[in-house]
């Protein structure tokens, strides 16, 4: 299963081998970890709860993973998502491409993240001093994703 | 899902035949109090549009809420869609807030 919804920590060095373990054609592996900052928008962010919809999460990134392949030469992908309550310092999404060569691997992994931000349905709401709110989406993270988009149609 | 088991097991009127399951998350869930719900819809209601608007008529936050200027997204059966799409019984429909996961 190339994706995973969990409330636990991940180990992303352990992720790693399991997924180049005993396959000599990976020639490249790319990742990326998100975390939780003790600061977003000037406030201090002292705690952070991730809330999903469970089922539709799991396919909308199933999805996401399915186009990275489709788009890119790569040979396999992991996605790790946390839920729950998180603090800062903690780890909160594993991305984790391989491929033969460093560049589609470094591609699919940042197509998979900017997919994951306008796509996956999980939802952050953070404490602060001043109480609890629930992030707001960022006019960046459409542009982000919308790049992909651009580039297929150049294709 | 079988509607016919699930309107014998409710013991109601035949018109729990055209119900569709409705979930809230995030801000929405929160401001409504309520995750989820089944309703029948009126005749008047075919699209994800028309229901938004069916539900903003309830008034308080869910006027607030589903304001047309509120960035809402909405899914059927698990996929996101356009406010035209039509709806058919036994949907899953879920209302939330812009995702911010990552």
């Amino acid at each position: 299963m190339p994706v995973r919804i969990q409330t636990e920590d991940f180990d992303a060095g352990a992720e790693i081998a399991a997924l180049r373990r005993g396959n000599p054609a990976i020639g490249a592996i790319a990742s990326f970890i998100g975390l939780v900052r003790d600061a977003n928008e000037g406030e201090r962010v002292t705690e952070m709860t991730l809330e999903h919809y469970p089922g539709m999460t799991e396919k909308a990134l199933a999805k996401i993973v399915d186009e990275a392949k489709s788009r890119w030469n790569i040979i396999d992908v992991l996605v790790v998502h946390r839920v729950g309550t998180l603090h800062p310092c903690d780890q909160i999404v594993l991305v984790i491409v391989s491929g033969a060569h460093r560049g589609e691997a470094f591609a699919a992994c940042e197509f998979v993240m900017d997919y994951l931000k306008t796509q996956a349905p999980f939802w952050k709401k953070e404490q602060t001093p001043g109480g609890g709110r629930w992030v707001d989406a960022r006019v960046s993270d459409d542009a982000a994703a919308e790049r992909w988009t651009r580039q297929e149609k150049t294709q | 899902m079988d509607n016919s088991d699930l309107v014998k097991g409710l013991g109601s009127a035949p018109v729990e035949a055209g119900a569709v399951t409705i979930l809230y998350f995030a801000r929405l869930k929160e401001a409504f109090g309520l995750g989820s719900e089944r309703l029948a819809l009126p005749s008047s209601v075919a699209t994800v549009g028309a229901l938004r608007e069916f539900l903003r008529s309830r008034g308080g936050a869910w006027e607030v809420e589903l304001a047309t200027a509120k960035p809402v997204r909405v899914a059927v059966n698990q996929e996101m869609v356009a406010p035209q799409t039509r709806l058919n019984p036994g949907d899953e429909v879920a209302f939330f807030p812009p995702v911010t996961g990552g």
